[in-house]
Parts: structure tokens; sequence; C-alpha cells
């Protein structure tokens, strides 16, 4: 098999959005009669290659080759044309209609100039019948399982194609018999001589179908292995392992005195469904580091430690003292900060300039009644664009114009300039250059020197390990783990992650 | 400060040419246009008459752009009118005084914007929708108020809201003035236009930076009944009437094309008083240059369409990016 | 067989006979809605004028939907009753519940508007003649003016609207003969006070304040009100300075005409029952047949006719 000729190919792939840069020269390659898995976080830039591949984006530079010619489809019905085609999730076939005119759409077979309904349905009968599925094709669509119209649109995207088949995240809404179906569907489809590329963040899955697997981060591409030689913890360690090679440590950072009083206590904090109870506190100038897999309950953790989303029950205490935490105002009015994962759609006003973005806490906190004065407002952006670097020409520019990374810094000003007491990160390195993101971790580690306590959650492990006293590790909405100061590894951390019994533990 | 000045004017610039072509136009069309004279102790004339007449569509444009700029909209205001002003005659004919006639009328209006601030910010109906049940309801409880027929009255001390003078002005254009001069300073002064804008722009973000978001939105759909209240009073004094059917009909409309002729966007964020009441007169001017013109009223609306049009392409993004390429290419050497 | 039928016919005729020459004659009406006030007030008249004759009244509102009132109307023809009055909402669409009436023989009267449907299948329809309307305010004006030079602004009704269109017709024709009238601005008040008075501001503008204005034609006594107090605030004194006509008959252009600042107004007679119920009782007493439309009197209003009486006489009637 990993003699088969190569099918598509990306080389040196980029694409810039503003802000972000999310693929930076990646290659990726596709053989004929292979089912590819493409793994990566969050803004690793998967759906972005996959788009440039299918034409729903144009590539900024790079090539891609299919069958050694270069192509440069304008939209999805070229890429169709050419021969490549995708399922998404959520199937994009209309669910009013008959299963065969949904196969068949656009090219039914006419008579007289009209449809001809027999010949329709006979026609999809048979493409079907080579999926292994005998169902009536004249039922509508929505009568059928969402595995049943996986496969239809995938039989449809393969006779429309027939070269290259994209699924998107295929399996996130079927359960298991219905998996192993999809599953076979595809292996005939390998078998026929078809490339297949599989994004999924079901590792299992990964494992049992794919022959080779490419792993994604930051835009760019870490590796490319066969399935069969690589084993879970390894397939983790590229995904979250180490990457910067610089400004790190190996270890955690050890002896913090955990006998004062925790600064901050959750007591069986949880929501049902979204993450189980926990217990959790953080004390004076800590840094407690937060480390789990894309869905693993991280960022509802900390939704529910800022009081974003709501909570079943539990208490926290802080300074000793129960806390009335019930809305993000609460947790402001306690001293806390939160800089959200999303920053685009949390985090900042775009349309707002880098001041007002800045002062924007600050100024709730204090009411509407209290301006901050537009003489300190200047002072304070230009302070803090100086501190921490923040690249703009000045201060009123809209901060959606500014890059992801200067965006991060703004929003942490945003909450330095309400002298927090405790701020919680998600993802704060995410899908910025690697100079800002070395400026970012120094900036973690002189806050916590100043007394602040920090939760930071991210998927870049070696990170953790530098900044971190303590690091949490969250599994299928479950705080599995806890590791502290010279116990924290990312080799520890992974472990922890890829471990794959639900049971807990409290060390490596 | 200079150049927040300097920014102030390039903001309302686009809205002031407007109405100077648009009264250049008319002065065009209708000689006797700028004749303005003093009689009965007050300024006289058709430019008057833009202020004067402009004065509910103005009022409501305050409280609209400020919902407007948190990504809403208030559809209810013109029957607000007819509520209030239902309320205010009835009223006044059944023998309160003029202040609590006047406090319970606004009352009233504070109220209505407060079931559409709850609806919208609490429940989370989608404004348009929201408010779409008081702009039908709405003139229906006042034809209840006004049991069905005009209620007139003759209270001298509220007429003078709409047809009296002050200051050599007629009266509803000092309110108006006025409001616009207070909410311009209450919202620029405070915090509150920065986190109005700020709401309007991205609210999931504004409330986990701790922006009291629902409350804000009650607030402005509480100013804006405020502001349809007091155009619901000035319309009501003005013809010494109630008439529940026609009050404020329809002007939800105009108050909604200021804004925009305004300049602000309807998807909320960045907005300007200033340049709605503006944009209130721009109306106003066209209606009554419409009038003063002498065209047959078959073409009124067609006209007022055309002039609209007009200004609304020239503010187009569109059309304002080519006009900037262009000059940037004629600057060149 | 014979017997019975010829039993059943006298009991019918006697019985006709009894309601007609005592009490316990009904009649369905059904009304439109209360949309304006004159609609209030010819609900109220319809009553009085039913209780005036002893008639027992079925009142039905339809809130401006024909349903409603095709519903009624089967409702009266299930009833029986002796006839039926309508104002309908809409001109079409009458067809098959006028010709369930007609089969029950129980005779319809339109009040007010007009249907599309065949003549035979109604008994008459009471009504106003707008275009007359407008004459006769114009006539008002040509005898008034007497010759001099009038030089007239006219507020019209809501633009495409039948009544605006009539109104304007018949103040044309009438002053057609009339060289020294002539009317210099005319634009729409949507026939509301608000938009009378505004309107009338810009009149008094665009014609030097007013001083080359003679008369003012407005198409109804709402816009005409409104116009009146824009003319006071322009300094001038309306019913003097500039004559002022209005069409309607409302309770407060009587309260401006006794304040002298209208001069005339036209009737268009909320009473449109009277007339009907007349021709009902001719048709039903002596078989007379009335003529397919009764036109109700257009009855001018001026000064001289003692309005602060007329005033007191409309104001309950819930205009």
């Amino acid at each position: 098999m990993t003699n088969n000729p190569t099918l598509l190919a990306a080389v040196g792939l980029s694409k810039t959005f503003p802000g972000t840069r999310a693929l930076d020269g990646v290659d990726f390659d596709l053989r004929a009669g292979e089912v590819h898995a493409l793994l990566g976080e969050n803004g690793a830039g998967k759906s972005t290659l996959i788009k440039c591949l299918t034409g729903a984006y144009r590539r900024d530079g790079g090539d891609i080759l299919l069958e050694g010619a270069s192509i440069d489809p304008r939209d999805t019905q070229e890429a169709q044309r050419l021969g490549i085609g995708t399922v998404y999730q959520e199937v994009n076939l209309l669910p009013n209609l008959t299963v065969a005119d949904n196969l068949l759409l656009g090219r039914q077979p006419r008579r007289l100039g009209l449809v001809s309904r027999r010949e329709t349905n006979r026609i999809a009968r048979e493409m079907l019948s080579r999926y292994g599925l005998t169902i009536d094709v004249a039922r509508s669509l929505d009568s059928y399982s969402v595995a049943i119209q996986q496969i239809v649109a995938i039989a449809r995207a393969v006779s429309l194609s027939g070269k290259v088949l994209i699924l998107d995240e295929p399996t996130a809404s079927l359960d298991r018999d219905e998996v192993r179906m999809l599953f076979d569907v595809v292996r005939s489809l390998r078998a026929q001589g078809l490339g297949i590329v599989f994004i999924s963040h079901f590792l299992d899955q990964v494992f049992d179908i794919s022959d080779r697997i490419t792993v994604l981060r930051n835009g760019r591409l870490v590796g490319v292995r066969d399935a069969a030689t690589l084993d879970r913890t390894q397939l983790i360690n590229m995904m979250l392992g180490r990457e910067l090679s610089e400004e790190t440590r190996d270890r955690g950072r050890g002896g913090f005195d955990y006998a004062q009083r925790a600064r901050i206590a959750y007591v069986g904090t949880g929501r049902a469904g979204v993450i189980a109870p926990f217990d959790l506190s953080i004390h004076r100038g800590e840094v407690v580091g937060m480390a789990g897999l894309l869905g693993s309950g991280r960022t509802e953790t900390a939704e529910l430690m800022f009081a974003a989303a709501p909570r079943d029950g539990g208490s926290v205490n802080k300074d000793g003292k129960p806390l009335k935490l019930a809305s993000p105002r609460d947790a402001i009015a306690a001293g806390f900060g939160f800089s959200p994962e999303d920053r685009k759609t949390s985090g900042i006003i775009g349309d707002m300039s880098v001041r007002e973005n800045i002062v924007l806490a600050l100024q709730a906190r204090q009411g509407w009644m209290r301006p901050v004065r537009l003489s300190r407002q200047r002072e304070m952006a230009d302070d803090y664009i100086r501190r921490l670097d923040i690249r703009t020409p000045d201060a009123e520019k809209p901060i959606g114009q500014l890059s992801g990374g200067n965006q991060q810094k703004a929003l942490l000003a945003r909450w330095l300039a309400t002298n927090p007491e405790f701020l919680i990160l998600d993802e704060p390195t995410r899908g910025i250059d690697v100079g800002a993101h070395a400026e970012i971790i120094r900036m973690i580690e002189n806050l916590c020197e100043s007394g602040m306590s920090l939760l930071v959650i991210s998927s870049e492990l070696d990170e953790l390990v530098t900044y971190s006293h303590r690091v949490v590790v969250v599994r299928d909405r479950v705080h599995v783990a806890e590791l502290i100061g010279e116990e924290i590894t990312t080799d520890s951390i992974v472990a922890a992650i890829a471990k794959p019994s639900p049971a807990p533990e409290t060390s490596a | 400060m200079n150049g927040t000045l300097a920014r102030f004017g390039r903001r309302i610039a686009p809205q002031l040419v407007t109405l100077a072509v648009v009264v250049a136009m008319i002065g065009i069309v209708f000689p006797g246009f700028f004749d303005i004279s003093i009689a009965n102790g007050r300024l006289y004339g058709s430019p008057i008459d833009i202020l004067n007449r402009g004065a509910p569509v103005a009022l409501l444009a305050i409280g609209m752009t400020l919902v407007i700029a948190t990504g809403g909209i208030d559809l209810s205001v013109g029957a607000v009118m007819a509520i209030c002003g239902a309320i205010a005659a009835t009223l006044i004919v059944d023998g309160y005084s003029l202040p609590a006639t006047l406090a319970l009328s606004l009352g009233a209006g504070l109220l209505c914007g407060l079931w559409n601030g709850l609806l919208v910010a609490v429940l989370g109906i989608q404004p348009i929708v929201a408010t779409l049940i008081l702009m039908v309801a709405g003139r229906g409880i006042a034809q209840l108020v006004t049991e069905g027929m005009i209620r007139t009255f003759s209270h001298h001390g509220f007429a003078s809201l709409g047809s009296g003078n002050l200051l050599w002005l007629p009266t509803p254009v000092v309110i108006w003035v006025c409001a616009g001069i207070l909410a311009t300073l209450v919202v620029r002064r405070t915090a509150l236009g920065m986190l109005i804008e700020a709401v309007g722009i991205n609210r999931r973000a504004s409330m986990l930076a701790g922006v009291n978001a629902r409350l804000l939105i009650v607030t402005v759909y509480m100013v804006s009944g405020l502001c349809a209240a007091m155009a619901g009073l000035i319309v009501t004094a003005d013809i010494r009437g109630a008439d529940a059917n026609n009050a404020g009909l329809f002007l939800e409309l105009d108050a909604i094309l200021a804004v925009v002729v305004g300049g602000t966007s309807l998807l909320g964020g960045h907005f300007s008083l200033i340049a709605s009441l503006i944009g209130a007169m721009i109306i106003q001017a066209i209606n009554t240059g419409i009038l003063v013109a002498g065209f047959p009223p078959e073409f009124n609306l067609v006209i007022k369409a055309c002039i609209v049009l007009a200004i609304l392409v020239l503010q187009s993004p569109a059309l304002q990016g080519a006009a900037m390429l262009f000059s940037r290419t004629k600057g060149q050497p | 067989m014979f017997a019975k039928t010829l039993l059943g016919a006298s009991l019918l005729a006697s019985m006709t006979l009894l309601s007609s020459a005592a009490l316990s004659q009904t009649i369905g009406f059904s009304q439109i809605g209360s949309e304006s006030g004159w609609r209030a007030a010819e609900t109220t008249l319809t009553k009085q004028e039913a209780e005036k004759r002893g008639i027992d009244l079925k009142f039905s509102d339809a809130q401006q939907k024909q349903e409603n009132q095709i519903k009624a109307l089967r409702s009266f023809i299930a009833q029986g009753v002796d006839a039926i009055l309508v104002a309908p909402v809409v001109a079409t669409g009458w067809d098959a519940v006028l010709k369930e009436a007609k089969e029950a023989e129980i005779p319809v009267v339109l009040l007010d508007r007009m249907v599309d449907s065949d003549k035979d299948l109604y008994l008459t329809a009471v009504g106003s003649d707008l275009v007359h309307e407008g004459s006769v305010a114009g006539k008002w004006l040509v005898d008034t003016v007497a010759g001099k030079d009038c030089a007239v602004v006219e507020l019209q009704g809501t633009t495409g609207s039948s009544p605006a269109i009539d109104r304007k017709k018949g103040f044309e024709q009438a002053i057609a003969g009339a060289a020294n009238i002539k009317i210099i601005r005319s634009q729409t008040g949507d026939f509301t006070r608000a938009k009378g008075k505004e309107v009338m501001e810009s009149f008094l503008k665009a014609e030097n304040g007013g001083k080359n204005i003679c008369a003012l034609y407005a198409h109804n006594d709402d816009m005409a009100v409104g116009a009146i107090q824009a003319i006071k605030e322009a300094g001038l004194k309306p019913g003097t300075d500039i004559l002022v006509v209005s069409i309607d008959a409302v309770p407060d252009i009587f309260q401006a005409m006794a304040a002298g600042e209208a001069n005339a107004t036209v009737e268009l007679t909320p009473n449109m029952a009277g007339p009907a119920f007349d021709a009902l009782k001719a048709y039903m007493d002596n078989g007379t047949v009335p003529p397919k439309f009764i036109q109700t009197e257009s009855k001018l209003y001026t000064q001289k006719d003692d309005p602060a009486k007329e005033y007191e006489a409309r104001k309950g009637l819930g205009y």
C-alpha cells in the first residue's frame, strides 16, 4: 500500500487571515488506496487545509497537485469535477427529498424532458447496493438514521468525484454500530483505490481505520507517521508535546509552599453533562496549568470557574470566606479575570479601538456613572502598549485589525488594568507567532511572581511545564490527575491524558 | 482634544453636506424658502418649520439610535406615541394638573420601554419581533384610552408644548434640541456610550468583560420609550387632540431612516446621536420641501424615495471606497 | 296540502302586518367596525333610529373583517330576520351570501358603501354622493365670494382614496364656471389633523405668509381643524382672512364655526339608517320598490345655522 502512487499532494501550502497565519508552508500527501487521518487541536489548521484542497478557500502560497498536475479549484464544484469530494459532519443534503433525488440531484435521467422517477430510483438502488445498502430509495432522506444519511452523502460524493474523498468528522454523531457500518464502507472504497482523508478527534477510530496519520499544530506540519508504528502516547506527544526548544524547562517548578491557605477554593463545582464536579484551589502566586485534549472539558472548567456558565451547586471560598459567584460581574468584583479561548467571538470587541478594549473591564467594574477620563484611558493604553509590546501604530486602531498575538496581549492588558488577584487564561498562546508566544510565557511568570494567582489552559505541554507549579489533567469531562512540581513533565502529562481507563488518579 | 474634534467633524460631515444639498435644492425649487421673519414673538419661516415639524422624528431618533447601537431595533415607537398622547389628552380632559399629566404620560412611555427591554434582554426574543408586539397592540391600547375618538382638549399650558414659543423658537424645537444635547452629554460624558457600543459590537465578549449587558439593553429601550412619549406629547399638544389612529403612524420607519441616514449601522456598534438628529432634519427637509414645492401629492412618496435612495447610495461603503481610491490616485504625481 | 300552504301564507301575511303595524320587526345590522368617529356616530344613530321606530335591531360589529360580516349575515338569515342592513367593508365577494338572503326572501340594504354584485341581489343602497358633497362646498364658495378673485388652497384626502378623488372632482366642477376662483395649491393631508396643520403651514409659507390665500377647501373637517390652528399661528384670522370650507360636519368643526374660525361644512350624515328604515317600511307595507340608490342629503351648514347648538347635538354621538 505504501507503494501506491501519490494521488493528491499539497506542497508548502500557506493561507493567512487577518490576525492569524492559519497555514504556514504545510506539506500533505494522499496516496491512492489509503485512509489518511488528519489530526490537530482547534486552530491547528485542519479545516483550513481541507478548505484549500476543496476550493472553499483560495490558497495564498504553495501548490496543490492532483495526480501530478497543479490545480487551483475556485470553488467546491470545480474541486468536485476534478475528483475531490467532501462529506461534512452535518450532512449537507436535502433532508425532505427522497434518497434517490439526493443521490442524483441535478443529473436525474430524463424522458421527454421530464425526470423519470422509475429510472432515477433504479440507478439509485444500484448505487447504494455497491455500499451494501438495500433501502427504499423513494422515501425521504430524513426518514433514515444519520449513519445512512452519511453513506448516501458518501455515495453521492464518490459518484460525482471518484478520486479523493474527504470525511470531516463523519462519526461525531454516530453510535458504535453505525461507526462500524460507516468504516466498512470506507474500507471498501479504499479497496477500490480511492484516497480518503479522515478527520476526527476520536483517537481510537483514527487508529482503527487509518493507514497514515498527519499531525498539524498552529498551522504547521508536525509530522507524518504510519499508523501501525505509532502508539497513542507518541501521537498525543505530537499533538501537544514539546515544540518550543528554547526558554522552556523539562520539569515543573517545585518548591511551592502549599502550607499557606488557598486564596480561592472551589468545592464540588460542576455541571451535569458538561464537567463532573471537581475540587480545585489556587494559592497566592501560584500558576495552575490545565491540560487535556480538545473537548475534554478544559474550557468548560474555566467558564464555570468564572461563572460565565451556570453550575450545579458546589461552593466557592475566597480567603476562607464564602463567595457569591453567579455571574462574570460577581467574578470581576471578586478580583477575577478571564481571557477566553475564542478571542474573536468572546474576547475582543473588534470594531473598538485598542484603548477602549483595554479599559473595558475596568470601566465595566467602575460602572457607567464613573467614566475613566479620556486622558487616563490614553495613559493606560500607551502604558500597556509599551509594557506588553503591543504592535499597533497607535491606541486608536480598531483591535480587529491587529495580529492574533497583539490582540491577545491587549486582552491581557484589559485584565491587568483591573489589577486582578486571579486570572484565568484559556489558550493564551493559540494562533500567535513564536516571538509573541515567548513573551506571553514570560509575562505569566512575572505575574505570578508579583503575587497573582493564575489558571492557564494550554495545548502546548512544554509551555505548561515551563510555568506551572501544578497541572490538572482533564479527560472525558473529568479532572483525572493532578501533577505537582517536579512530577510535571510533558511525558507525565501525556501519560495522564493517554491513559485509556477513566479511573481517577492523583499522581503519575 | 483637537483630534477628537476633527474626528467628530469627519463623522458628521456627510450628513451636514447632505442636509445642505437638500436645503439648497429646496431653495432652487422654492426661492422664498430662506425667508425668516419674526411673527407672534417667534421666528417664522420654512427653515423653522423643518426644525419644528422634525421634532417627533428627531426625538424618536435619539432613542432609536441607542437601541440600534446595541444591535436592536424598536418598531413600537409610533404606537407608544399614540398611547402616551392618548393618556395625556385623557388626563388633561379629566382635570389632572399639567405636571401630573406629563409625569404620568412620560411614565407610560418608560413602562412601554421596560416591556420591550424585558422581552429583548431577559426573554431573549429578537428585537424586531419583541417590539412588533407593542407596535401592533399599542395602537389598540391607545384607541381603548381615547374610546375610539379624537380626544380634544383646550388646556393652554399643555397646548403650548406643541404650538407655543420659547426663546423665539417653537417649543418642540427647544425640546428636541435640549433632549439631544442632554442625551449626548449623558452618553459621552459618562461611560454609557462606550458600554452600549461594546454590547452592540460583541455582546458575549462585553458580558465576559463584566459589562451588565442586560441592564444596558433594558435601559436603552426605556430611553426609546421616553423619547417616544415626548414625541407623542408634542404631536398631541400640537393639534390639541389625541388621534389614536394616526398619531405617530409609520414614524418608526422615519426614525430608523434618520438613524441610517445618520450613518449608524443597523448591525449595532458605533453611533452618533448628532448625526442621527441631522438625519432626522434631512428627512423633514425633504418632507417640507415637497410640500412647498407644489408638486401633485401623487409624487410625494416617489420623490422622497428617490432622494433617500440617492443619499444612501452616496453614503454606501462601496462608493465611499471608490471615492477614497479616486482621491488617492489623483493625489499621486 | 293546499289548505296548509294557504294557512301558512295568511299566517305569514298577518304576522307581517302585525309587525309593521306594531312592534317586533327584527332587522340585522352588520357594521364594519369603529375605525373612525363618523363610523361610531353611524352606529349610535342607527340604534337610535331603530328604537324610534320600535325595531328590534340585531347589531354585529365585524371589526374590519369581511368574513365576520358574512358570518353575521348568515346568522341573520338563519334567525329569519325581516331585513338586513350591511355596511360592507370591501366591495367584492358578496354574491354567495346575498343570494342566500334573496332565496330566504330577506331584503338587504347597503349602507354608506357599495358592492360589486348584481343589483338584483339587494333592495337598495343608501349613501351619500361624494362628488355632490364637493360641489356643494364649491357652490358655497362661488356664492360667498360673489365674483371677487379668490385663490383657493386645497387639502386633499389620502392620495388615491375615492373620497379624495370625488370630493376634488365635485369642487372643481362647481367652480369651473367661476373664472374668479382658482385652486393655487393642492396637497394631501391624509385626512388627519396633524398633516392638515403641517401642510397648511407650508401653504402659508409658500403663498406670501398666507396673504395670497383667500380660501381653504379641506376634504374633511379634521384637516380643516388642523389647518385653522396653522392659520392662527401664522397670525391670520381663519374664517375672516382665509375662508374655511370642509366636508363631514363632525362636532369639532361646529365649535370652530361658533368661534368664527370656520365658515361652512357639508354634512356627510351618519344617519344612513333613517332613510333605509323608511324605504324598508314602504317596501314591506305597500310593496313599493325603492330606487337602487338612495342619496342622503348633503346639507350645508354655515355660521348662520347656530353651530353651537349643532355641536351640542352631535357631541354625544360618538364622533
